[in-house]
């Protein structure tokens, strides 16, 4: 564990030192890279504004009507079979929709039923076991602007329910 | 398919709202979220402006394309549309090393960049490729390291062992990507056949 977090602290500066001194090597004109390129980064953040707000703004309304908190008392007996709480399921209709409401959730039922229960747990595994998929799709997609997406929403949302389902699995037998 | 759920979405919401008498909820939902998201993006504006001047320097540098010549046997099995020695594949391979160390910021701008290539690889077509679709699902499985955050909330709600989830949710993880490269695959398979190829 203390290497791993060493690692991760050390990660970020040595990777920016390596990219300068190989740079500066290579004969690049190293800042005036860095300033044009920089540019890019701020055309890609507002433009994908739009496809942020609209996504934001619709999973907020299904929060707050309380369509959410339906949609989990009309699963509960299925999920209670299965072996997941009924608590976590919000979670995992959240998470590959919006990551910071997921972690929002996540704190919370932390907060509610302590970090060391087994909802606390799973909640904690899902939370780390996939990414957001909405969220990647729609920035990668947006900001180059594919409008089709094929097969891409199927693939990932069927990936985080393996995830889920691995997470589920690993800790009901972990602990 | 995002048309269907986002109009779905807002609509079984505001019906959900008004048989609920939750409207006043919702109006302000409407108002908070669309802030929340401003807030996201101008918060990405710092973390992209760095990365990518940055990248800027490894790839006039040439360091992308050794990257991608390293890793390439490996990458070329999941991408076998993209050309050896492209910068594609540099990016590619650039924004999984950062998911896995967790660098979701460092992330984000390099699978632009990625996606950038395979757009101008696929003749610029608004449309989803298959080296695309392949790398988004091996993206949205995300195969992380260290999950940082969770573990910050752990540490903060007095766990007696924050760390002892960060075994299983490496094997999480390992099964939804494992799981991504299988059912992309098998959309892939099954997209051929009804093409008739």
């Amino acid at each position: 564990m203390a290497w791993l977090s060493l690692m991760s602290m050390w990660l970020i500066p040595a990777m920016i030192a390596f990219i300068l001194l190989y740079g500066t090597f290579k004969k690049v004109p190293t800042y005036e890279s860095f300033v044009e390129g920089g540019k890019e980064g701020i055309h890609i953040a507002v433009s994908i504004i739009p496809y942020l707000i609209g996504m934001m703004v619709a999973i907020g309304i299904f929060r707050a009507s309380g369509a959410l908190d339906s949609l989990v008392e009309w699963v509960r007996p299925v999920l209670l079979w299965i072996g997941l709480p009924p608590e976590v399921f919000p979670l995992a209709i959240i998470r590959p929709i919006s990551g910071n409401a997921a972690l929002g959730m996540v704190s919370d039922l932390i907060a509610v039923h302590g970090p060391d229960s087994f909802i606390g747990r799973l909640a904690s595994v899902m939370q780390g076991s996939t990414d957001t998929t909405f969220y990647v799709l729609t920035v990668y997609f947006g900001a180059v602007g594919i409008k089709k997406m094929g097969d891409a929403l199927k693939v990932g949302l069927w990936a985080d329910v393996a995830g889920f389902i691995a997470a589920l699995v690993i800790v009901s037998w972990m602990f | 398919m995002v048309n269907f759920i986002w109009v779905g979405l807002t609509i079984i919401g505001l019906v959900f709202a008004a048989v609920n008498g939750r409207m006043e909820e919702v109006n302000e939902a409407v108002f908070k979220s669309a802030g929340e998201a401003v807030t996201i993006c101008i918060g990405l504006v710092s973390v992209l402006v760095f990365w990518l001047g940055l990248m800027r320097i490894a790839e006039e540098a040439g360091l992308l394309r050794q990257l991608a010549r390293l890793v390439e046997p490996f990458a070329k099995r999941l991408f076998p549309e993209v050309p050896s020695g492209h910068p594609a594949m540099g990016y590619i391979l650039s924004n999984m090393t950062a998911n896995f160390f967790g660098l979701g910021n460092a992330a984000t701008p390099l699978g632009i960049k990625a996606m950038e290539e395979l757009k101008r690889l696929n003749g610029g077509k608004a449309e989803a490729s298959r080296s695309m679709i392949t790398f988004l699902a091996i993206n949205t499985s995300s195969i992380t390291l260290i999950p940082t955050t969770v573990l910050a909330i752990r540490f903060s709600y007095h766990s007696a062992s924050p760390a002892e989830i960060i075994a299983p949710t490496i094997f999480a993880t390992a099964c939804s990507t494992m799981a991504a490269i299988a059912i992309d695959r098998f959309f892939y398979i099954r997209r051929r056949k009804k093409e008739g190829k």
